[in-house]
């Protein structure tokens, strides 16, 4: 009898023991800030509600998306959560693809991407999202530190990531064999570092190593001799080396000035027009207040990503 | 005094039926939800991997031989391309050869433990190996990232991001699992089997290697194919080792390679649920998942062939 009784209590707490990590897991989920450069999907939980009141503004926005945007987005949900206290907002990365499914399906209330929806959904579905392209952001090439070379031009860029020069000698270097390390062929920062520096140059698959991952690339980048690669300005740090293109640094001045072509908007959809409180967000998204923290992060919002349109 | 007694004993086994009852209900509920939970998965799973074949129509055959990935390509482009040649050979070429590392390692060190230092191993050795497991597997690619592979690249050769240095963290990974499955078969032997081969006059190693091996081997067997299924399995660390390179088959182990885990693990927050890019790493899932199960009937196959008994 003791036994048996045992067994219930062992089983009971077995049970207790696995909706507690269960619902510890499901609560995590929805409100963790996922580090930059985390590739995993989350759950496709129904999170979003919006709720609307009154006189003051309150209630919940989910974002997920884009891992490029991340950083910005959660600065700026911050921000506005210090500005209005009622307000939450859950931003999550996931990769764009995520942030679009979610948004589509009714998951999230706003979607984050590098591209437009209408290269990764159906036209059925994309005709439901309405994009909100209030954030820029550039992008840079970047080559591990020993490499000898500053700057190149884009028809030199074009010749390493399709293949033609293999060795940075060829292109004003040293006698090094050049490593290139491309993002998956589904990542919206590479979609757009071969439409805007490639100019949709096919590149080569063979002899490249991939990284799906900002973090992974700035590592790899930082130890592979010889390596070259793509990433958000946001994520450089003086580990690598940024390259100018055609004699141009990758900033966000040279950027709003024009002279700077390697960048692209950050679309943050939502499904239909958004309501409050993500309207109200979405409007400071290009507020003067968003603008400075971009600067400090290496983005363009504000008024100067008004410039760029 | 007796009718107490007796409402005494009523009570006692009245709880007793009730704890029954319930220690019944509880761990049936568990065996359902179980048994639900696998075929709703594989059911899911299938469903979706079949889809890029009965829906998106991409061949089969290309599937499995062509090695060039880009399902996202426009048919504008050559695309949508889908074959998974590459993924499919990395995954088993860096699997086998972490089994080739692994395996004698662990045989040797569960005979060790068994039959040679069984006090010490067991009490030290067997523990150790055990903490093993517990290790996460983003620990086992962070440092095969930050020490193995500069290693490889700056002694051997290479990119240093290789088959090799997959194999390697691989092999450290599926050693315990190998090991204690071989451990527990060893012990389950008779210690007659040893009392009769010694008293044939048979020294320690004629017994080890004539009598207690061919005993265990259908126990060592299930070991080494657990270990494989598992092999097969692990995405994060190999991922961060091999370099992921689509497009090229490796011809050599100081090539870079890609597996089918982490081109999943890759594309699938970079793509939209129900599109071909999509659907086409529910294919990968699918077949990862027949090929692990195909494991799993090896297992219970073998596991019924015993020799000794």
């Amino acid at each position: 009898m003791l036994n048996s009784k045992r067994l219930v209590l062992v089983l009971l707490s077995v049970l207790l023991i696995a909706m507690v990590i269960l619902s510890g897991c499901g609560s995590s989920q929805s409100r963790q800030p996922t580090a930059p450069g985390n590739g995993s999907s989350s759950s496709e939980q129904n999170s979003g509600q919006s709720s609307t009141s009154e006189d003051t503004l309150s209630g919940t926005i989910t974002a997920a998306g884009s891992t490029a945007m991340q950083p910005l987005v959660e600065k700026a949900a911050a921000r506005f959560m210090e500005l209005h206290p009622n307000v939450t907002i859950t931003v999550q990365g996931g990769g764009s693809g995520t942030g679009l499914s979610q948004v589509a399906n009714g998951a999230v209330d706003i979607g984050n991407s590098d591209v437009f929806a209408e290269e990764k959904l159906g036209a059925d579905q994309a005709k439901e999202l309405v994009d909100h392209q209030v954030i820029a952001q550039g992008f840079a090439a970047i080559v591990n530190k020993d490499v000898q070379v500053d700057s190149l031009t884009k028809q030199q860029l074009i010749d390493i990531f399709t293949g033609k020069v293999t060795n940075w000698k060829d292109v004003g270097g040293q006698d090094l064999k050049i490593v290139v390390v491309n993002r998956p062929t589904s990542s919206g920062t590479r979609v757009t570092f071969i439409a805007k520096a490639l100019d949709g140059a096919q590149v080569i698959e063979g002899n490249t190593l991939t990284e799906d991952s900002n973090g992974t690339v700035l590592a790899t980048v930082a130890q592979q001799p010889g390596a070259i690669s793509y990433l958000g300005l946001a994520y450089l740090d003086e580990s690598v080396k940024a390259l100018k293109i055609d004699g141009v640094e990758p900033t966000v001045e040279n950027i709003v000035a024009g002279t700077y072509p390697v960048w692209s908007f950050g679309h943050m959809y939502t499904k239909g027009e958004p309501k409050e409180p993500v309207k109200s967000f979405l409007d400071f998204m290009t507020s003067d207040d968003v603008a400075q923290i971009a600067k400090k992060l290496n983005y363009i919002a504000g008024s100067d990503a008004a410039k760029l349109k | 005094m007796c009718n107490e007694r007796q409402v005494d004993k009523l009570k006692s086994s009245n709880s007793k039926r009730i704890n029954e009852l319930l220690g019944k209900t509880v761990t049936t509920i568990c065996g359902l939800l179980v048994i639900a939970i696998v075929i709703m998965i594989v059911i899911f799973i299938t469903y979706k991997g079949l889809s890029t074949f009965l829906v998106n129509h991409i061949s089969p055959i290309e599937f499995f031989i062509s090695s060039s990935w880009n399902p996202e390509l426009p048919p504008s482009d050559g695309g949508p391309k889908v074959g998974a040649f590459v993924f499919i050979y990395g995954s088993v070429l860096v699997s086998t050869l972490a089994l080739i590392i692994s395996a004698p390692l662990s045989a040797g060190t569960a005979i060790f433990i068994t039959e040679i230092a069984p006090k010490w191993g067991q009490k030290v050795l067997q523990p150790i190996i055990e903490l093993f497991v517990g290790i996460p597997s983003v620990v086992y690619g962070w440092v095969g990232l930050s020490v193995l592979v500069p290693f490889i690249r700056n002694n051997i050769g290479g990119y240093g991001m290789s088959v090799l240095a997959g194999s390697i963290v691989l092999s450290i990974m599926i050693f315990p699992t190998i090991t204690s499955v071989m451990v527990d078969s060893l012990k389950a032997l008779p210690f007659d089997l040893n009392e009769a081969s010694y008293a044939l006059g048979a020294t320690r190693w004629q017994t080890i290697a004539r009598v207690l091996l061919p005993a265990a081997l259908p126990g060592m067997l299930t070991g080494i194919i657990l270990g494989l299924a598992r092999g097969l399995g692990e995405a994060l660390a190999v991922q961060m080792v091999i370099g992921n390179t689509p497009g090229k088959i490796p011809t050599s182990i100081l090539d870079p390679a890609h597996t089918m885990t982490s081109i999943i693990t890759m594309d699938m927050g970079n793509t939209v649920m129900g599109t071909l890019a999509n659907n086409a790493l529910w294919s990968i899932a699918l077949l990862l998942m027949i090929i692990s199960l195909i494991f799993i009937i090896l297992i219970r196959v073998i596991g019924k062939r015993r020799v000794y008994r």
